[in-house]
């Protein structure tokens, strides 16, 4: 389902006398090293968008937001501009914007077509260079505005870093309300920068640990609706849901395989102790993949689907464990002291984030797949629950901060240094992120 | 709550309340039964009826962190629910478990089911029935006390015997 048509803006720079640089090999400009202490975000200024109405503003406004939350970027106050872009078709006088040391500048234009859908171009341009680096248009529905926003910033994050963007992706969590007694937890869905809310159940049943199906609009989740918690998959779009498998006891814990086709979650044996099975979705085949007199629960596919990561308390505390996708090989890698949980292997498959319990803190870290390289990005009170932006680079979890009441969502990128908050209306928890939409 | 008003005017019990208020624990039940506190006498409650079961012989035994062992003074107390449950057959049973918010979401689920499943193979062993006995995990998402300590972590991480009607 395409809400949003790309295209590569080359001729009206060719036709306004421009030289086409669509073709000049890819300079980053930001270079992503999670290694470094310090990023210093790059100065980039972002005009409004022309256009007859609010909304090329609104557009350069989304756009700055997400970059800017990024960590990775500056974007400078438009106060400070001093050419006012009258026609984005030409090039800028890059002296006015180098002066105000923009390394950056985009420019762009809404209009709207005969058939009523937007289009909206945008130029990156490189002030010190002299250069276009990337130009784009891009048609949809009025409906999508914001979504043609995160996709030009995710084209602009990709021209300037080298790396894929995390934009044009939605966010899908537990909306929770009420006493913490009695909280009401309900299924939600929204944008990764918070807009456009919108609540998949009513929450009569509690509702938990959504995650996306990497392939299509899906999610898998776990409700209390027939009284024992159990595994459901949902199809966003139309609400049809599904109860996954038939099992006599609770099954939690779920997630999908890499290509959507199967359910890897934990089901309860009788004697109180749960195990990992997975679920092909279309033979409805049950593979169980452990058989230990322990939990062994949060099981998590690496991204060839070769490899599981998992909990297990079968050493005594909670830590992380890696399996083959069959159950082969079941091997401890956390060893840092404390416990460890919630274990998510990252989309680029070279990392594990996970959940430590410290010291009566809790933490959010990363950790190499072999264990090594341990690196925590977040200590508080109480958070857990980390979930990976589709490039790999940033991770989103939720905090409970002592006496606030209830939890709320953050996104921290791999250096740890750039925390940010995640606007939701109420309390919030058990963020997925999904994969980049299309 | 019904049965603390009840109990009000025994000096014992006003002074339990007085000092959890002091602890600053926003509890909705006291951490012990009424028996528990020696407090002894089935007041009103009609022998046989859940309020029987709740205050004279008491719904829940509590466990230590990240454990689901049963402990000594639990055992007492399944002890006496299986003897009640013997005398009064009539109930099924859905044995709660409940883990404090020490810990992450999807573990502490199984860490409830494993203490409401301690609880149940007790009762078992006491002579109650498997088939009048069900389970349920409640993870950490139904607390009774709230705060950042452990004087309501203690209560939370709980096992919670409810009579769910007349049984088959």
């Amino acid at each position: 389902m395409k809400h949003v048509i790309r295209a590569i803006l080359l001729i009206s720079a060719m036709a306004s006398g421009m030289t086409a640089f669509a073709t000049l090999p890819a300079r980053a400009l930001v270079e992503i090293d999670v290694n470094k202490g310090n990023v210093e975000p790059l100065p980039i200024a972002i005009t409004d968008f022309l256009s007859g109405d609010g909304i090329g503003a609104e557009i350069a406004g989304i756009v700055a937001a997400d970059l800017k939350r990024s960590g990775l970027f500056a974007p400078i106050d438009k106060a400070a501009f001093i050419e006012k872009i009258s026609n984005p078709d030409v090039a800028p006088r890059f002296e006015d914007w180098k002066v105000i040391n923009a390394q950056a500048l985009v420019t762009g234009r809404v209009s709207q077509e005969a058939d009523g859908r937007l289009k909206a171009e945008f130029r990156l341009w490189d002030t010190f260079a002299g250069q276009q680096l990337a130009g784009e248009q891009f048609f949809a529905n009025k409906a999508n505005s914001r979504r043609i926003a995160h996709i030009i910033a995710d084209a602009i994050y990709e021209r300037l870093t080298g790396e894929k963007g995390y934009f044009d992706t939605r966010v899908v969590f537990i909306d929770e309300t009420g006493a913490k007694t009695a909280r009401k937890k309900r299924l939600a869905i929204m944008d990764q920068d918070g807009a456009n809310v919108r609540y998949l159940s009513d929450g009569r049943a509690m509702a938990m640990t959504p995650r996306f199906s990497p392939t299509r609009q899906e999610i898998t989740y776990m409700s209390y609706e027939s009284g024992q918690p159990q595994v459901y998959l949902l199809q966003i779009e139309t609400g049809q849901r599904e109860l996954v498998g038939n099992f006599p006891g609770m099954t939690f814990a779920p997630r999908f395989s890499p290509d959507g086709q199967k359910v890897i979650m934990s089901l309860l044996r009788d004697d109180g102790n749960s195990n990992i099975f997975s679920m092909d979705l279309r033979s409805r085949t049950t593979t169980r993949l452990t058989n230990s007199s322990a939990i062994d629960t949060s099981p998590s596919y690496s991204p060839d689907g070769s490899k599981v990561v998992f909990t297990s308390d079968r050493g005594g505390q909670p830590q992380i464990y890696v399996m083959g996708a069959d159950g082969s090989g079941q091997t401890r890698v956390s060893f840092g002291g404390g416990s460890y949980s919630t274990p998510v292997w990252s989309p680029r498959g070279d990392l594990i984030a996970f959940t430590k319990q410290s010291g009566g803190q809790f933490q959010i870290g990363v950790m190499k797949t072999d264990g090594s390289g341990e690196r925590i990005l977040s200590t508080g009170f109480q958070q857990e629950g980390p979930t990976w932006a589709p490039n790999g680079r940033v991770v989103m979890f939720f905090r409970d901060a002592p006496g606030g009441g209830g939890p709320k969502l953050y996104s921290v990128d791999l250096t740890g240094r750039n925390e940010q908050a995640i606007p939701t209306q109420g309390f919030a928890s058990d963020p997925a992120w999904s994969p980049l939409l299309d | 709550m019904r049965r603390i008003a009840k109990f009000a005017t025994n000096p014992v019990v006003v002074a339990l309340v007085a000092s959890l208020a002091i602890a600053g624990c926003a509890s909705k039940k006291s951490p012990n039964s009424a028996a528990d506190l020696g407090l002894g006498g089935a007041g009103a409650a009609t022998p046989g009826s859940s309020q029987d079961f709740t205050v004279n012989v008491g719904d829940r035994i509590f466990f230590d962190t990240d454990s689901s062992s049963v402990r000594a003074d639990a055992q007492g107390i399944l002890a006496r629910q299986a003897q009640w449950l013997n005398k009064y057959s009539q109930y099924a049973v859905v044995v709660e478990g409940h883990a404090d918010e020490r810990g992450t979401r999807e573990y502490n689920l199984a860490l409830g089911a494993r203490r409401a499943a301690a609880a149940r193979d007790y009762l078992i062993s006491q002579g109650v029935s498997a088939k009048r006995l069900k389970t349920i995990s409640y993870g950490k998402e139904r607390p009774v006390a709230v705060c950042d300590d452990i004087s309501c972590w203690s209560q939370n991480r709980r096992a919670v015997t409810t009579l769910s009607g007349a049984g088959s």
